[in-house]
């Protein structure tokens, strides 16, 4: 395979923010931020592309970032990104995708709609979303899975989602603190393509995450200087101090 | 007023007592706690101290407290008595005891938290409901506002007699009001737009322009106004022009100044009469209020989700004074601090930022991504200390902002 995806190492990328008006809810927007910030410190230029519901999905991108939403927006991104089929497209090319909360459902094989009824989502990742019995609304802690390399995770979870991984997708994440999929382990991923029900924004309290779907994209990349990283370092630390004090 | 209930009567006097020892004994302001003690004596008491009377009720998720300050304001014009939960106890006991404490107002001016506003409107039988405004606000607790939207259509439908004033350019909120059998359309803007880009009758995208918002697909619309904010002036129902010349500043505060002129109105007050009355409302419940503090000027703000925290930019002075931000993440504020995420930072540019509060260091990853400089403070006297003498500007959010005036209370 050959392609604009597969280079050692690029000097720009682009990040495709998908939907932004329907899926944004919790501060999805510093998941693009970081990876901007992180890119640029690193002699890359990261241009941020915003899609909208109302506009075709590009295939081009070499990040993809789906955020967080509520129902009835959740279930519209669905049926626009099925109908549209550029996503699905480009990850199938190779492209990076990071979907959280609602965008992690929507990026599986189905989830729970307005009143729990199943809804068809895009068939990216092999999980199978539904609706619980409760809400899972609090700080989380889950430690990836070792062969990705990156520290634990912190974030803040608020879903009514339960979520099984069928054999194509692994678990990103087992749970220390929280309820993330709701069996003891924390989102999926498979290929180049990661879910999470993590907020937080995820990205800015889990630096090595961010730099693992850039590298994913971009190739190794050299590591920061230590001042670049010393407030997200010092918030992981209050926040992860503050579960383990909880 | 009808009279009470000798149950009713009781519970409300006792309600009261509590409400004085909470006051005398420091331990709270007792705009609560006598409510919950009546209410306890007397499951019915708010419905019974509502009867008889003209109640005004003010939700959405930012403005009531002021706007219910200012409906109170123009109303006064009337020279009648009103009792108002003017600091913002908002669930059923801060009605209750508002209007526990006020037996004999003919008026109730009461802001409403956005989830019980059905249940009040139940108990209150309202003459009129103000609707602001609905965007995103502590998700970890606040039930989705498309819910809540729905359930307000819901119960204005079930309440044909109510006046309905509700703000025209929320998409969320027209769909919300267009049950009610009567509306008064007030345009009041809408400069955050994050949370109206569906239409909320069909799921399709929004359009926006300069005339307003409508729904390409079902034809879902924004209504005629009938009462206008336009720059720094109001224009009436029936098209005259005045001007508003707030001592509140702000874009957000003008628009809460039309709605209250609209409600005033409906109750029949001389606009000539209302206006200067609005005017002078300089402070609400500690907010905007210019404290001294070792030489310095302290403006405090009070901003507590995204759209909030844009209206609160708008009202700062211009640089280079400086500004303390301080974010706390207890139970009042949400938990979740994601939001300051969707916050535009870079408008702080050219001023020095400092930032206070229990996150604090989700403000500093904050503002580093946007590449706004910021310094660290202990708390308010550390950042007074760090700055020069002239003014300084403060933005909270809920619970650091009543630690703020906490401290500033026992200044000097």
């Amino acid at each position: 395979m050959t392609g604009p995806r597969h280079r050692a190492s690029a000097s720009s990328l682009q990040l495709v923010w998908v939907y932004p008006d329907l899926l944004s809810t919790y501060g999805d927007r510093g998941n693009l931020l970081v990876l901007q910030r992180r890119a640029r410190l690193r002699g890359i230029n990261a241009e941020a592309v915003t899609v909208n519901a109302d506009e075709p999905v590009p295939r081009s991108g070499d990040i993809y970032l789906m955020g967080g939403g509520e129902d009835l927006p959740q279930i519209l991104a669905a049926r626009r990104l099925r109908a549209d089929g550029g996503l699905a497209a480009a990850v199938g090319a190779g492209a990076v995708l990071l979907a959280v909360c609602a965008g992690y459902q929507v990026i599986g094989g189905e989830f729970g709609g307005t009143e729990g009824e199943p809804v068809a989502g895009l068939g990216i990742l092999d999980v199978w979303s539904g609706r619980g019995a409760r809400r899972g609304v609090g700080e989380i802690v889950a430690d990836v899975d070792p062969q990705l390399g990156v520290p634990r995770l912190t974030g803040f979870e608020n879903h009514q989602g339960m979520t099984r991984l069928g054999p194509e997708a692994r678990p990103l994440a087992r749970v220390a603190t929280g309820v993330g999929n709701g069996d003891g382990t924390e989102g999926a991923y498979a290929g180049k393509v990661v879910g999470t029900y993590l907020h937080g924004p995820v990205l800015v309290r889990n630096p090595g995450l961010a730099d693992l779907l850039l590298t994913w994209a971009a190739g190794p990349l050299p590591p920061l200087e230590a001042a670049d990283e010393d407030w997200a370092r010092r918030l992981r630390e209050e926040r992860l101090a503050a579960v383990s004090a909880g | 007023m009808g009279k009470l209930p000798l149950r009713a009567r009781l519970a409300t006097s006792i309600g009261g007592a509590a409400g004085r020892v909470s006051r005398l004994s420091g331990r709270g302001d007792g705009s609560v706690i006598g409510g919950v003690v009546g209410l306890r004596m007397e499951p019915d008491l708010l419905r019974l101290l509502a009867a008889d009377r003209q109640i005004v009720l003010v939700t959405g998720t930012n403005g009531k407290t002021t706007t219910t300050r200012l409906i109170t304001a123009a109303l006064s014009a009337l020279g009648l008595a009103v009792a108002s939960n003017a600091f913002g106890a908002n669930m059923e006991a801060g009605l209750t005891s508002a209007l526990g404490r006020a037996r004999s107002a003919p008026f109730g001016i009461l802001e409403v938290d956005e989830r019980y506003l059905p249940a009040m409107i139940g108990e209150t039988s309202p003459r009129v409901v103000t609707l602001l405004n609905l965007s995103r606000d502590q998700m970890d607790r606040a039930a989705e506002i498309w819910l809540v939207a729905r359930r307000w259509r819901q119960a204005l439908a079930d309440t044909p007699d109510c006046q309905v004033v509700a703000n025209a350019d929320d998409p969320l909120i027209v769909w919300a009001a267009a049950a009610a059998k009567r509306v008064t359309w007030v345009a009041a803007g809408q400069r955050w737009h994050e949370d109206s880009w569906c239409c909320p009758e069909c799921g399709s995208h929004l359009r926006r322009d300069d005339l307003g918002w409508r729904c390409g697909e079902c034809g879902f619309t924004r209504p005629a106004a009938r009462w206008v904010l336009d720059g720094d002036s109001v224009v009436d129902a029936t098209g005259r022009v005045r001007e508003l010349s707030l001592a509140l500043p702000g874009r957000a505060n003008r628009a809460n100044a039309v709605v209250a002129l609209a409600v005033a109105d409906f109750f029949g007050v001389d606009l000539d009469q209302a206006l200067p009355r609005v005017r002078e409302v300089t402070s609400v419940a500690g907010r905007y209020t210019q404290l001294g503090r070792h030489g310095r000027r302290l403006r405090l703000l009070l901003a507590k989700n995204p759209a909030g925290w844009l209206e609160a930019f708008d009202v700062l002075a211009p640089a280079p004074v400086p500004v303390l931000l301080a974010v706390n993440a207890q139970g009042p504020d949400g938990k979740d601090t994601s939001w300051l995420w969707d916050v535009d930072y870079r408008l702080l540019g050219g001023r020095r930022v400092l930032v206070a509060g229990e996150r604090r260091l989700d403000l500093a990853v904050r503002l580093e991504a946007d590449q706004v400089d910021f310094e660290l403070a202990d708390d308010v006297d550390d950042a007074v200390a760090k700055v020069p003498p002239g003014a300084l500007d403060v933005i909270a959010n809920y619970t650091a902002f009543q630690q703020i005036r906490t401290a500033l209370g026992r200044a000097e």
